[in-house]
């Protein structure tokens, strides 16, 4: 443990240490461009030289380790006219376009140059100029601004695992460049623009349109998939500007993902702003009033069997809840949260949950990765996963489909035949997951999806058990979820009650008519013809494949609009708070709830969200402990069957668009155009074609 | 005044006697109404000062805070670029700017407002302004029958601009070595 002063204070630091971190512990600010605490420190930009005892020169802090006895100086003049020759340096060439950059309010290197900056240029000859480069529909370039602090070339190659970004050149004549004319092919590209610490990176869709003075921040969670990566969200009057991470740890680290963070133009397109009742065979606008009465005029007198719900992908859980409790007292028990179909044994929660946790990822050693492409069901989980590979030492293998993951891994088949080979030990990687001392098992979705998922399930719980992937201090049998509901849905158990159907059940009973009326709370990503004449009722906030169906339309609130409860794959309850009002008549989705159920003579008995979350922790007591995750107990789930030899398909085909919110955003379908089709097109092309 | 000073030593009784005496000499010789005659006849030679306003205007400094313009390059091309400091810095919250990208790639709004009965003419909006694009130019005439015309809109503020230019740039010009 080196022991040394800085500014006069003694402090003793962890060997290895830089003394740019040591002064962060003691809350001395120093200033830097190139090193981000999350990537390698090349220390390039020179910005935070100190003055150190015994030294012919002043040091790069970010670079220089802390060694037993050093005493450093951080705020003496030779520091401060060293800072402010690296300072006018930098600005050489660097234009002065403040006013017309993105960054402008909330650049490092306006903040620095406010404290290090010369009054006034003393460099007479020309600035230099570089050529924008092509990066993509996400990120903005404006290469003259570059101050080659090499932060993107890091991150890309580094957490993102995507080659695509290097420098070209050598001093003033540096670039940074894709090569060869492409869009950055990474589902976290969008982070380059906050990486960037001015303004040559930035966001395209977000371009011109705002000041970061001129927006209010809200700190709520991202619902565009299970991982529930922490945000903010910045509004400026009622429009949702951009979408930016949130420093969490456990769960995104600083990170979040490119549909994260650009879906949100998506929230200003298709809305459902007012009811709609169908008459003559056409969604007509009608009042609220004249909604409830056309349910009420339906449901009233339909036996309670004959009724049903399903939930869909980002319904929050008090809804859930409250429409669970309205169905209960109509007499259903037709209730259920998985509209994909997915089938799982529920009983134990330990079954259904990431159990390790996301940050549980760095401590495993073997992981195995059944049915799940991480990098597009959970972006972030993979970046862990990539994290973790980075530390070394970590044996990955994938059943499924063969993805190009950002880091290695053994292909041990694509059905479930290769987990019977790992169960008899038949498979080399057997006695990988035999020596392991934190082995990890990574569900996906996919495998759920299917009409054998409990014997998946309970395959894997049977690998879990052999390969000892549960112990009493680690829990490496993990599912990742797709879906931001579907913890939260299962842990208020919004699931086929006594003799109740599931969504299989519902749709084949609406097509031959012992299911009169279908209530869908945001389910889009059903088959709507196999609803047949039923009477649909349509709560959510876009008019995508539901409402287009159904013959009532309630509009309701997307997850910037709404205080919520979301879980996410970890079983970590979340809250999502309100950045803004919803459009025109639509209302929190509880409170429709809550309003119908009194029309329908079956009041529910909560009348503030207090109340309704009272409620949330009587039916389950998880929901008591808002942000963190109770560990759920080992149980004996899934039930022993025959594995159809299937592969296993992952649920998501297109990264960019799997849900309402995505699918209406303008900025997806350029993704999709650039990313996901362009693939395509290119696999189907020949050396023929240009 | 002096002379009262002066006897100040004497009795109270004599003070009020000359006193007396003094407002009887000048009542008896008419010394203030030929005062007053006096001066009439000085101002009657010398020059006007009341104008005939609207016919005649007073001058006014080339700092003068008149009515807000928009103004344009040389070249036609508007200055403005949408970088939102005037309205960051008006105290009366008056400017609201909107901005996105133009189809030439460059920054420039699509709403430039202002809301002239909130502005309270501190000149803040053009001191922030880097390219000179809002001016308070010499215009103080722009009174209008109803409310509504006096919020701005970008069309309004850059007509104000062309039909000020002159005026604005010779301003501008006197005013540049001072800046």
């Amino acid at each position: 443990m080196p022991k040394l002063t800085i500014d006069g204070i003694e402090i003793e630091v962890e060997p290895g240490t830089s003394i740019l971190q040591a002064c962060e512990q003691l809350g001395i600010e120093i200033p830097r461009f190139c090193y981000h605490e999350r990537l390698s420190v090349p220390a390039n930009c020179r910005m935070c030289l100190v003055e150190m005892e015994r030294a012919p020169k002043p040091v790069a802090a970010c670079a220089m380790p802390c060694g037993d006895g050093m005493v450093v100086k951080t705020n003496t003049d030779l520091v401060h006219k060293a800072r402010k020759g690296v300072m006018e340096f930098l600005l050489i060439n660097h234009p002065l376009d403040c006013p017309i950059c993105d960054q402008g309010g909330e650049c490092d290197l306006q903040d620095q140059a406010m404290a290090y900056g010369f009054d006034r240029g003393r460099f007479g000859e020309n600035k230099r100029a570089v050529k924008d480069k092509y990066m993509g529909p996400l990120i903005r370039t404006e290469m003259t601004r570059c101050i080659h602090c090499t932060r993107c070339i890091r991150f890309i190659n580094e957490i993102a695992g995507v080659p695509d970004l290097g420098a070209v050149n050598r001093g003033e004549h540096m670039e940074i460049t894709t090569f060869v004319e492409k869009a950055i092919g990474s589902e976290m590209s969008g982070n380059l623009a906050d990486v960037c610490p001015v303004g040559a990176l930035l966001s395209k869709p977000y371009a011109f349109t705002a000041r970061p003075w001129e927006l209010r921040k809200t700190e709520t969670i991202d619902v565009l998939d299970a991982v529930g990566s922490s945000i903010r969200v910045d509004t400026r009057g009622p429009e949702v500007m951009r979408v930016l991470p949130r420093v969490n740890e456990d769960i995104n680290e600083e990170w979040i993902s490119d549909k994260t963070r650009f879906a949100y133009d998506g929230l200003k397109r298709q809305r459902l702003d007012r009811p709609y009742v169908r008459k003559d065979g056409k969604l007509q606008p009608a009042t609220w009033a004249e909604a409830f009465q056309a349910i009420a005029a339906k449901v009233k007198g339909v036996a309670g069997n004959r009724v049903a719900a399903i939930a869909g992908d980002l319904v929050d859980v008090e809804s859930m809840l409250a429409l669970k409790d309205l169905m209960a007292g109509l007499g259903s028990a037709n209730i259920d949260c998985r509209q994909d179909g997915a089938v799982f044994d529920t009983s134990s929660r330990a079954g259904y949950l990431f159990n390790s946790g996301i940050a549980g990822i760095e401590r495993a050693d073997v992981i195995l990765l059944v049915g799940t492409n991480p990098r597009w069901e959970g972006t972030l989980v993979n970046a862990r996963i990539r994290k973790r590979y980075l530390m070394g030492g970590l044996k990955v293998a994938v059943i499924g489909d063969a993805r190009d993951l950002t880091y290695p891994y053994t292909h041990l088949g694509t059905g479930p035949d290769a987990l019977q080979q790992l169960a008899d030990g038949s498979h080399a990687f057997a006695e990988a997951l035999k020596g392991a001392k934190n082995p990890m098992i990574i569900l996906g979705a996919g495998a759920f999806r299917r009409k054998d998922g409990v014997a998946v399930q309970a395959a894997v719980r049977a690998l879990a058990e052999t390969f000892n992937v549960v112990r009493e201090d680690w829990n490496g049998f993990n599912v990742l979820h797709s879906a931001a509901s579907r913890v939260g849905g299962l842990d208020i158990g919004f699931l086929p009650g006594q003799g109740g159907l599931d969504t299989a059940g519902i749709l084949a009973g609406a097509a031959d008519g012992s299911v009169d009326v279908v209530y869908l709370l945001g389910a889009d990503e059903i088959d709507a013809a196999k609803l047949g004449k039923t009477f649909v009722i349509y709560q959510g906030h876009h008019g995508d494949k539901g409402a287009h169906r159904a013959d009532v339309i309630l509009p309701g609130a997307a997850y910037t609009e709404k205080n919520a409860t979301y879980v996410n794959t970890e079983g970590r309850p979340q809250l999502a708070r309100l950045a803004a009002f919803p459009p025109g008549e639509a209302r929190e989705d509880w409170k429709i709830l809550r309003a119908l159920s009194e029309l329908l003579g079956t009041k529910l008995p909560y009348d503030s969200l207090p109340q309704l979350r009272q409620r949330m922790v009587e039916v389950n007591p998880v929901f008591g402990k808002v942000g963190s995750v109770v560990p759920a107990p080992w149980g004996s789930f899934g039930s022993a069957g025959a594995l159809d030899a299937a592969p296993f398909v992952s649920p998501v085909a297109n990264y960019y668009m799997t849900d309402p919110i995505s699918r209406a955003s303008v900025t997806m379908a350029r993704c999709t155009e650039t990313f996901v089709k362009s693939a395509e097109s290119a696999q189907e092309r020949t050396g023929t074609h240009g | 005044m002096r002379g009262r000073r002066h006897w100040g030593a004497r009795k109270e009784g004599d003070e009020e006697a000359m006193a007396f005496l003094d407002r009887a000499a000048r009542s008896l010789f008419l010394t203030e109404l030929l005062g007053g005659l006096g001066l009439t006849l000085r101002y009657m030679f010398k020059p006007k000062v009341t104008l005939n306003y609207p016919f005649e205007k007073g001058p006014i400094s080339p700092r003068f805070r008149g009515e807000h313009v928009l103004r344009r390059y040389p070249g036609g091309e508007e200055r403005c670029i949408a970088c939102k400091l005037c309205e960051a810095v008006c105290p009366a919250l008056a400017i609201t700017i909107e901005a996105e990208p133009r189809d030439d790639g460059s920054r420039r709004t699509t709403r430039y407002d202002i809301d002239m009965t909130k502005c309270i003419y501190c000149g803040y909006c053009q001191e922030a302004c880097p390219v000179d694009a809002i001016v308070m130019g010499p215009n103080f005439e722009f009174s209008t029958e109803n409310r509504e015309e006096l919020f701005y809109n970008k069309q309004k503020l850059l007509a104000n601009g062309d039909r000020w230019e002159a005026e604005i740039a010779q301003n501008l010009a006197a005013e540049a070595p001072y800046r």
